[in-house]
């Protein structure tokens, strides 16, 4: 008892020692980011344990120290309950210093998290979820939403499929929040471009079945069905429709479809498959480069998410650097300011809304021929530039945007 | 025609599926039932060795190249011995302590099960594809069923009934009911009740197995496949009656059907509905519907 008393008077002693003159800057001494993440459940792999080796790999490349202190990471696993990850983000502000919390996939929890976040007056950004309500109806000064969102997806996708003909559509739906938002971001572009919406059934996170919804789809006579789910949902829904027929009568359009899902149901069932996403390892050089040595790490390739994580924290480490402080309201002044120049984006910059702007890309899955690697899975198909492919002014309802 | 505002045909092709997945139910609730009824254990790793039949499957078609109909009778057999494993070094002492510690234990393996696979193989998933005499589709006239869809039916059937049959029908059943009414009696009769009890566990998970390979086919093989289930399956076993080996069947069957068809009426409901029907049938009979008083 006495011995701890005696460490923990030491403790705090070096502690307001070495934190008292020069450095006061860093809050704790020490840099410290968390990721609130699905690590167990139907989105582990394209964030995961992946996202954590590329925080890592940001954090060694940037030699473990930034303006003289250690840099940590801490993260958790959210379990998809909004509810948890709120009370970890908590957690972690109010009695672990946290500086920058990265938010993974999931959108119920990262608008859960916002919320925390904005309260703290700290730097939340958001690489998993899709929702585009983060940088809309529900932005804060502390959001930045920086791989994608449901409305660059319905854009790229949604805009594609409408243009090659497909006029009608039926939406199956993921029952949450990121599922309601993809169908009504892409139910927007669909209408806009002149197609219907003929119907849509939401169906739980995780269903054990598809085959009921699908044959409801194929009742509406709609030419296409719009998949407003992903991870485990989508591969189970393309499994099925691929055996119940479906695909003959409907064309399939993924709404959000990660290299994961493509790489676990193999490219004979996914081949002629638009999707949109905010990477791909093998668009350029830069981006083959960095995912080698993920590969190595990880043994498969690297999702855009994960290639998110690394550009995500490359680029607040800089900005930590360029302040001298971890200071939220600095750094995000200074991210604000600087461009966004690595493997993931060139020329990105954050909006007022909180979004990060930068290229999408339209891509088609190959056909096996044509697949000349393991995980060579894309031809692109169009690079959607900088705003086009992201919410325009005149659909923000963010106060901080006008 | 219409009913309840569908078409007829839309209906019929609803409780068809519906009855697809009352099969797994039914298959899976079954093996629950007979570890129940014979060894008093609730056993929450069911899922799990349902999920690890067809990681078996899977495994060994990429690695040994073992086809679908070998795999029907290599998984039952490689997850029955992990429950002989199971029953013998941790199961088997749990018997004259309370139930809950039984639940507790099976729920462990089923978390370090799941965490070992997932660790493995990632959560994606692996997929597996239709055995060739068994693709295509079949145009019922409402519907086109997929023809291992049908399969999976009539399998589920016979072995169901097999199992049944087994039970309550023949000499070995008559053993095995006898042994949880009374062992000490049947074991001065002869019997080897202990390995009575532990072949009965490696038969549930043998079934469980049996259902995890005829599900590898239509979904993606994952370490989750069985959590998402089994919760569905304990509600399914508890409506039947604990126990109750036909009522397990019959209620698998039907609660898939009635599942299936709150995908139509009110898809948001469906992933409730069976336990909506559980607490209804607890208050009325909290014996469950085959179940017995005691």
């Amino acid at each position: 008892m006495k011995l701890t008393k005696i460490a923990a008077a030491c403790t705090f002693t070096a502690a307001a020692v070495a934190g008292a003159p020069a450095q006061a800057q860093i809050s704790g001494d020490v840099v410290k980011i968390g990721i609130i993440t699905d690590m167990s459940s139907v989105y582990a792999d394209i964030d995961g344990q992946g996202g954590i080796e590329a925080i890592k790999m940001a954090i060694a490349d940037a030699g473990g120290a930034v303006a003289g202190k250690k840099i940590e990471i801490v993260f958790a696993d959210h379990q998809n309950k909004a509810d948890v990850a709120a009370a970890k983000a908590r957690e972690w502000f109010d009695t672990q210093g946290l500086d920058m919390l990265i938010g993974g996939t999931n959108s119920g929890t990262s608008l859960a998290m916002a919320k925390v976040a904005a309260e703290k007056k700290k730097p939340f950004i958001v690489v998993g979820a899709a929702t585009s309500a983060l940088t809309n109806d529900q932005c804060t000064p502390y959001t930045v939403h920086w791989a994608y969102d449901t409305v660059a997806l319905a854009k790229g996708t949604g805009g594609a499929v409408v243009k090659a003909g497909g006029k009608t559509w039926y939406f199956l739906t993921a029952d949450y929040a990121f599922g309601a938002a993809l169908q009504n971001d892409t139910s927007n572009v669909v209408k806009a471009a002149g197609g219907t919406i003929v119907g849509s059934v939401k169906h739980p996170l995780a269903a054990s079945d598809f085959s009921s919804f699908l044959l409801q789809a194929q009742a509406s006579k709609a030419q296409i069905l719009g998949m407003a789910n992903a991870g485990g949902d989508t591969i189970n829904t393309i499994k099925a429709a691929n055996e119940f027929g479906i695909t003959k009568t409907m064309k399939l359009a993924g709404l959000l479809v990660f290299i994961n899902d493509i790489h676990s149901l193999g490219l004979k069932t996914t081949q002629g498959m638009y999707l949109t996403d905010s990477w791909y390892w093998n668009k350029d050089a830069d981006a083959r480069a960095w995912s080698r040595r993920f590969f190595e790490k990880m043994k498969r390739m690297p999702s855009s998410l994960q290639a998110a994580d690394y550009s995500v924290v490359t680029n607040y480490l800089a900005a930590v650097k360029a302040t001298g402080s971890d200071d939220a309201d600095k750094v995000l002044a200074q991210l604000r300011k600087s461009k966004v120049n690595d493997m993931f984006a060139k020329g990105g910059w954050i909006r007022d809304d909180g979004r990060m702007v930068h290229d999408m890309y339209l891509m088609q899955v190959k056909t096996p021929e044509t697949s000349t690697e393991p995980w060579d899975y894309y031809n692109v198909v169009e690079t959607i530039k900088g705003e086009a492919a992201w919410t325009t002014k005149a659909d923000s309802k963010c106060s901080l945007w006008k | 025609m219409e009913i309840f505002g569908i078409p007829l045909q839309a209906f019929l092709g609803q409780l068809m599926l519906g009855l697809v997945n009352g099969s797994f139910y039914a298959m899976l609730s079954l093996g629950l039932a007979v570890i129940f009824g014979l060894l008093g254990i609730v056993n929450f790793a069911h899922g799990a060795l349902y999920m690890i039949g067809a990681y078996v499957a899977w495994y060994g078609f990429e690695h040994f190249g073992l086809n679908y109909w070998m795999a029907l009778i290599v998984a039952p057999l490689v997850v029955g011995a992990l429950g002989v494993v199971i029953e013998r070094t941790l199961l088997r002492r749990l018997y004259k302590i309370d139930p809950i510690y039984g639940l507790l234990l099976t729920f462990g393996l089923a978390l370090i099960a799941e965490g070992v696979f997932r660790d493995q193989f990632g959560v994606s998933g692996q997929s597996y594809s239709v055995p060739e005499a068994l693709q295509g589709a079949t145009n019922l006239g409402f519907m086109i069923l997929p023809n291992y869809r049908a399969w999976v039916v009539v399998a589920s059937l016979l072995v169901c009934f097999g199992t049944w049959f087994v039970i309550e029908r023949t000499r070995l059943g008559s053993y095995l009911r006898a042994g949880t009414e009374n062992p000490a009696l049947v074991q001065a009769f002869g019997i080897n009740v202990p390995v009575m009890v532990m072949l009965t566990y490696a038969a549930g998970a043998g079934l469980a197995a049996i259902a995890g390979v005829l599900a590898a086919p239509v979904i993606q093989i994952t370490p989750l496949m069985g959590s998402n289930l089994i919760i569905v399956v304990f509600a399914v076993v508890v409506i039947g009656g604990m126990g109750s080996i036909l009522g397990s069947i019959l209620t698998g069957l039907m609660l898939g059907i009635v599942e299936g068809l709150t995908k139509v009426f009110y898809p948001e409901a469906s992933n409730i509905v069976v336990f909506v029907i559980m607490a209804i049938v607890l208050m009325i009979r909290p014996a469950g519907l085959f179940g017995k008083e005691k």
